[in-house]
């Protein structure tokens, strides 16, 4: 039988892995490691250049709605490449029949972000499809930045090394849960607003002040099971993880609870982690708190040698175990 | 969060550790048969934290794993219907049948959809009229008086497209069957949610006939630690009895309210379980009162002989006769991505706990 695509290949976990490096870059030809954004150099220069495209459901969410999160998306997978985000284009594809006036929060939206985040709206398409070919409103958005000289090296994980801090900047979940939330058939109605911000501002001050920032990637689908697992793809070392020390804010550890979800496979929109170098984590810890961004910044684990190829978590009370591979669906068109 | 951080905390769950450690003399294994409990296990890291002399064995109290291929295959039947909705749980649409699963004929066009609730299911039934809904009806005590209130609901509003297809099942008679068959175990820890449902008082024959242990546990990592350590002393002064551990939720007696939902709407009859094969008064069919929403009974159909893998040990799993790391096809073939025996598609699956969180040990 002929395979067909499943939600779970769009899900951030294995399988999209597979579903991505089985067919579409093997056709193309892109190299290992997969980034947050292509690293481009020409003429001198270093160019990060990324695109994502947007399908959350619903719109609009307690946070912020779907034209913030495709600026904040873009802007955030250019800074954790270590790049200066610069120009974003913007692609509509929108369902007959959607209210203009919906259209306009939107775009005022992505205007404010934009301006905000210190980037630029500068190219974008429109299409209209019949009603029923698109639900409701896709939006796509690509960025370009520059990556200063010293940086590059940022979204390759080049110099991982073992006793490295992890470091997250703030309580992961609330994106996932706000949307969630949002949706009707779940019933449950929640004060938890979805994270979504744009992190460069924040992530520049922490590259201004210490050259040992040695990897960063943003906590999205798949959530931080889903970016551990990708360190310690690119890294071929373990990761130590201390339950405890994992931030998240009681109302989602609460819905967790009671809807039997994990919060490191939650998605987020204004959250990284960052693997600091063991001489200078304190320093950079303290310069993600002093940001607003980063005020609840933890380290939540380091970088270990022994274990390679393994997330081990040890739990809160006191047990110990591996953090699974993020595998399935989690939550459908959760950004 | 209180109520659940008090049962987390780090000192009680070392010092009950430290305890059992004391107290054990010699080896003992228990059974968890509630799938809850072994996804509470894992997830904690509770075998991290026990002795080498305490052996805990996996029993049959996971829904999904123990429902029988036979009901996958008649799901996937009806969900082939073009007037047909099929409305479940999750987990329950990446189970293989004997040549396909639910989640491969929603690819295929199905509509089959998730619901957290049966009453959820009853909103689908009414905003599609023009369509059957057939509700999948899986789980033990525990979520057999939620279908129970779901279907007088649907009486009470008049629905004739609402069908219920039932696998749900109790857990005494399997508890005994697995007893009968000289599974190797001193005690079971036993299922928490249904007793708050039943209470505690129908497991006493498993202490009274069959002298094992019972220690009716909750579910955070205090409450099983101290579960296990009440087993434990009951083994070495040889005095087996039903002990209530989950105070919290769970009496003799239980919940009457839920009891007498049960009992208006289902009557006892076989079941058939992964496994198992079929064991005499352990289902949960609708009674002739309710019987226009089954499903089987207002659209009939026969599946052919079912087709499973034979390499695949998961019902020797259920029936605690084997673990899931003496499995051939574990983390090779069988896979969350890609199951091929129920054990590894639920979340509360013994080979799919043990493939997330041990599999690299």
């Amino acid at each position: 039988m002929n395979e067909l695509v499943s939600l779970n290949h769009g899900s951030g976990g294995k399988q999209a892995n597979e579903l991505i490096r089985n067919l579409f870059t093997r056709k193309f030809g892109m190299p290992d490691p997969l980034t947050d954004s292509a690293v481009l150099k020409e003429n001198g220069f270093t160019l990060a250049f990324t695109t994502d495209s947007y399908v959350v459901d619903p719109l609009f969410f307690p946070g912020g709605n779907i034209g913030k999160l495709a600026v904040c998306g873009t802007v955030n997978d250019l800074s954790v490449s270590g790049a200066i985000p610069k120009y974003i284009s913007a692609s509509f594809i929108i369902e007959e029949g959607f209210p203009r006036n919906d259209l306009e929060i939107i775009a005022d939206s992505m205007a404010e972000e934009a301006e905000d985040a210190g980037v630029r709206i500068v190219t974008g398409d429109t299409k209209v499809v019949e009603k029923g070919k698109c639900d409701k409103l896709f939006i796509t958005t690509a960025g370009t930045g520059f990556i200063k000289p010293g940086y590059e090296h940022i979204s390759f994980g080049e110099k991982i090394r073992s006793g490295d801090k992890l470091i997250v900047n703030g309580p992961i979940g609330n994106h996932a849960i706000a949307v969630l939330g949002a949706r009707n058939n779940l019933n449950f109605s929640s004060s938890v607003l979805s994270d979504c911000a744009s992190l460069n501002h924040m992530i520049q001050s922490v590259l201004d002040k210490s050259d040992q920032v040695h990897f960063m990637r943003d906590i999205t689908r798949g959530g931080l099971a889903a970016v551990l697992y990708e360190l310690v793809r690119i890294s071929m070392k373990g990761m130590n993880i201390d339950e405890i020390s994992i931030p998240v804010d009681e109302p989602v550890r609460g819905l967790c609870e009671v809807l039997g979800f994990d919060p490191c496979y939650l998605a987020n929109e204004g959250k990284i982690l960052l693997v600091a170098g063991e001489d200078e984590y304190e320093k950079i810890l303290s310069v993600l708190r002093s940001h607003p961004l980063g005020v609840n910044s933890e380290v939540i684990g380091s970088v270990v040698d022994d274990r390679k190829g393994n997330v081990v978590l040890n739990t809160k009370n006191g047990g110990r175990r591996n953090l699974d591979v993020p595998s399935g669906i989690q939550l459908p068109r959760i950004c | 969060m209180k109520y659940i951080e008090e049962y987390r905390d780090r000192e009680l769950i070392l010092r009950l550790a430290a305890k059992i450690a004391k107290t054990a003399k010699g080896k003992y294994s228990f059974m968890e048969v509630c799938g809850g409990h072994t996804s509470a296990i894992h997830r904690f890291g509770i075998p991290s934290l026990l002795p080498q002399e305490i052996n805990l064995i996996s029993g049959p109290g996971c829904p999904v794993c123990v429902t029988g291929t036979d009901f996958i295959d008649k799901a996937i039947l009806y969900s082939q219907r073009a007037d047909v909705i099929i409305v479940t749980f999750g987990d329950l649409i990446r189970v293989p049948g004997s040549y396909s699963s639910l989640e491969k004929e929603k690819l295929k066009g199905a509509d089959v959809r998730i619901v957290f609730s049966g009453l959820e299911a009853l909103n689908i039934a009414r905003s599609n009229e023009d369509k059957t809904v057939i509700f999948l009806g899986i789980g033990f005590e525990t979520t057999a008086p939620g279908t129970a209130v779901t279907i007088r609901q649907a009486e009470e509003d008049g629905l004739v497209n609402f069908l219920l297809l039932s696998a749900h099942k109790v857990m005494p008679p399997v508890m005994e069957a697995l007893v009968m068959e000289g599974v190797n175990i001193n005690g079971f820890i036993c299922p928490g949610h249904v007793a708050a449902i039943t209470g505690s008082h129908i497991f006493n024959f498993l202490a009274e006939k069959y002298h094992l242990g019972c220690v009716v546990s909750g579910f955070e990592p205090a409450d099983i630690l101290q579960s296990v350590l009440m087993l434990v002393r009951q083994i070495n002064l040889n005095s087996p009895a039903v002990e209530i551990q989950y105070t919290r939720a769970v009496t003799y007696s239980g919940n009457s309210l839920a009891q007498n939902q049960l009992s208006e709407v289902f009557e006892y009859s076989d079941a058939d379980w992964r496994g198992f094969g079929t064991i005499p008064g352990s289902g949960l069919t609708l009674r002739k009162k309710y019987e226009k929403f089954d499903a089987e009974k207002r659209i009939p159909l026969s599946v052919g002989f079912h087709n499973e893998n034979p390499n695949c040990i998961c019902g020797n799993i259920l029936r605690g006769l084997k673990k899931p790391d003496d499995c051939s096809l574990l983390g090779k073939s069988c896979t969350p991505e890609n199951p091929i025996g129920a054990c590894m598609v639920s979340a509360e699956g013994a080979c799919n706990s043990y493939f997330k969180y041990y599999r690299n040990e």
